[in-house]
């Protein structure tokens, strides 16, 4: 749960009183949606939250400042292999990136999993992604999610389970993750990478012991109800155009429509990864005098690493506005809001109308480094024209 | 009776903006803004016993539960789809809104027509034409019998407490 457990707790007052909490290990609660408060009613929001963490001694409460729920889950060890997550909030499909079956629920289903522990879930049937080659420079996670949606369309995965095989050994735990976590823009249930050798290695950098997770892989026999292959070599940059993510088209078919506001962060994309390669792209140079830049790292964790290794520095530098970790500009709840006839080019995972709080804007979805790129430019441009 | 007719991929932004899920949550706030993005005429002119019908992919996008809850309360009968977004289906059952999935009978309906639905049978009847749609669970009605996810919890924790 997020800034929504208020509205969740709000629900059930009198049973939590009468029955307390199912069991309170199970629930993590992060302050990320709209912070710091931007008005009276959130604050009030999140005091109704740490009111409720104090007096059920929830376990697991995180508090404004540290980070995105789906990076704090992942970061912190909380999403595991083989686990079954449910979380209040559609991008909770992210913890396939390290081998989770994490989908997302309402409000209403929360709040019944707070006081009894139980829901139901139909076996969703499972589609297979085999990717083959490698991904050329210039070229990332994110251009091939986005490559994949175009494809299959917003609808094409609605009620499955999206598998990942093949050479997925040169996807980071970094890149797994922006992958997962746009799995609910094809309508997926969960998006999983079968747990390997990177998954292991990550979770042991993060101090995870082996014995605290048990690995699910598919049979050898595993039936899919669709099968797709991509062969990395021939993705390109790409970016999702106005006004939803399945429309797709290469970045050389939009080059040079001008942009006003550029976004590189969010839980799609605000990990260190992103940073350095927005970095290297920015080191030494400009924004567009007609671009807005703004940085929205996924954690307290990714700005402070961001700050040791100069990234920060190489932002601001740039023009950029460095924002606190959280989610405020990608759902238009606050922070970075647009205004009528403005286009923003972002990290985040949604473009839908709207979105960033106003409904004559448009967005762009692309990678940090076409982000970045594009900042330099100030109309979309091709990451691979100025990282030669 | 009035029907509502939209297209394909109406996501949860469309259905109720995401500017407004932090400040709005209880039914006379969200009302308002349903479908604010998509059709301004919608909140104005709804009335209790309309019915949604609409293409591919209704409800994707967001969790944010507001446009059920919304819809729920504005009194539509039902939403007829020829497929929904996973969690704005599970939403719906958990705030007792009826969706229907059944292509066929998006397909056929013109403007114009009347549609009748009768849940028990599971048929829905656009114009002079009938079709059948997929029951639920009975496990999933029973939620839904219940007037949705908390009353049906309600009633669990009761008998669970009355049998210890």
């Amino acid at each position: 749960m997020h800034d929504n457990a208020a509205a969740i707790i709000k629900k059930i007052q009198p049973e939590l009183n009468e029955y307390g909490v199912y069991n309170t290990d199970l629930p993590v609660i992060v302050l990320d949606h709209v912070i710091p408060a931007s008005d009276e009613k959130t604050a009030l929001n999140h005091k109704i939250i740490r009111e409720f963490v104090s007096k059920y001694k929830i376990k697991n409460f995180f508090d404004i400042g540290a980070g995105v729920c789906h990076q704090i889950m992942i970061e912190k060890g909380l999403a595991l292999p083989g686990k079954l997550i449910l979380g209040s909030d559609s991008h909770t499909c992210s913890y396939g990136a390290v081998g989770a079956f994490s989908t997302g629920i309402d409000r209403t289903e929360a709040a019944a999993l707070l006081l009894t522990g139980e829901t139901w879930l139909k076996i969703p049937h499972s589609i297979k992604i085999t990717l083959k080659g490698r991904l050329t420079e210039g070229v990332y996670a994110k251009d091939l999610i986005l490559t994949i949606i175009g494809e299959i369309s917003a609808s094409g995965a609605d009620y499955c389970s999206v598998e990942f095989h093949g050479d997925v050994n040169q996807l980071t735990v970094d890149d797994r993750f922006t992958v997962a976590n746009m799995g609910v823009e094809m309508g997926a249930k969960n998006a999983v990478f079968p747990p390997d050798e990177i998954t292991e290695k990550y979770l042991s950098s993060i101090g995870v012991k082996k014995q605290s997770y048990k690995k699910i892989i598919p049979d050898e026999d595993a039936e899919y109800v669709k099968e797709f292959n991509y062969n990395l070599d021939d993705v390109e940059p790409v970016v999702s155009t106005p006004h939803s993510v399945d429309n797709v088209k290469p970045v050389s078919k939009v080059e040079g429509v001008e942009i006003h506001q550029c976004l590189i962060g969010t839980c799609t994309n605000g990990r260190l990864s992103d940073f350095r390669v927005a970095a290297s792209i920015l080191k030494g140079k400009k924004i567009h005098p007609n671009v807005r830049l703004l940085i929205l790292p996924s954690s307290q964790y990714v700005m402070r690493e961001s700050i040791r290794e100069g990234l920060m520095d190489v932002f601001l530098s740039a023009g950029a506005v460095i924002l606190p970790p959280g989610c405020g500009p990608c759902l238009g709840a606050h922070q970075g809001v647009l205004a009528p006839g403005e286009r923003c080019l972002s990290t985040s995972n949604r473009n839908f109308k709207g979105r960033m709080g106003c409904k004559d804007a448009e967005i762009y979805l692309g990678s940090p480094a076409t982000v970045a790129a594009s900042a330099l430019k100030g109309v979309i441009t091709d990451p691979r024209s100025v990282m030669k | 009776m009035r029907i509502w007719r939209y297209g394909d991929d109406i996501n949860t932004d469309m259905l109720f903006p995401g500017k407004y899920t932090y400040t709005c949550s209880t039914p006379e706030e969200i009302k308002p803004h349903l479908l604010e993005d998509l059709d301004p005429s919608f909140a104005k002119q709804v009335n209790k016993g309309d019915i949604i019908v609409a293409g591919r992919n209704f409800g994707c996008g967001s969790s944010r539960e507001q446009p059920v809850v919304g819809l729920a309360a504005v009194g539509i009968q039902a939403v007829i789809a020829e497929s929904f977004a996973r969690i704005f289906f599970r939403a719906a059952i958990n705030q007792g809104l009826l969706l229907i999935e059944c292509p066929e009978a998006v397909h056929a309906y013109r403007e114009g027509d009347e549609i009748s639905i009768d849940v028990d049978k599971s048929v829905i009847k656009v114009g002079d034409r009938v079709f059948k749609f997929p029951k639920l669970p009975d496990e999933i009605l029973a939620i839904r019998e219940a007037g949705g996810l908390l009353p049906y919890t309600r009633l669990k924790l009761k008998k669970n407490k009355n049998k210890r």
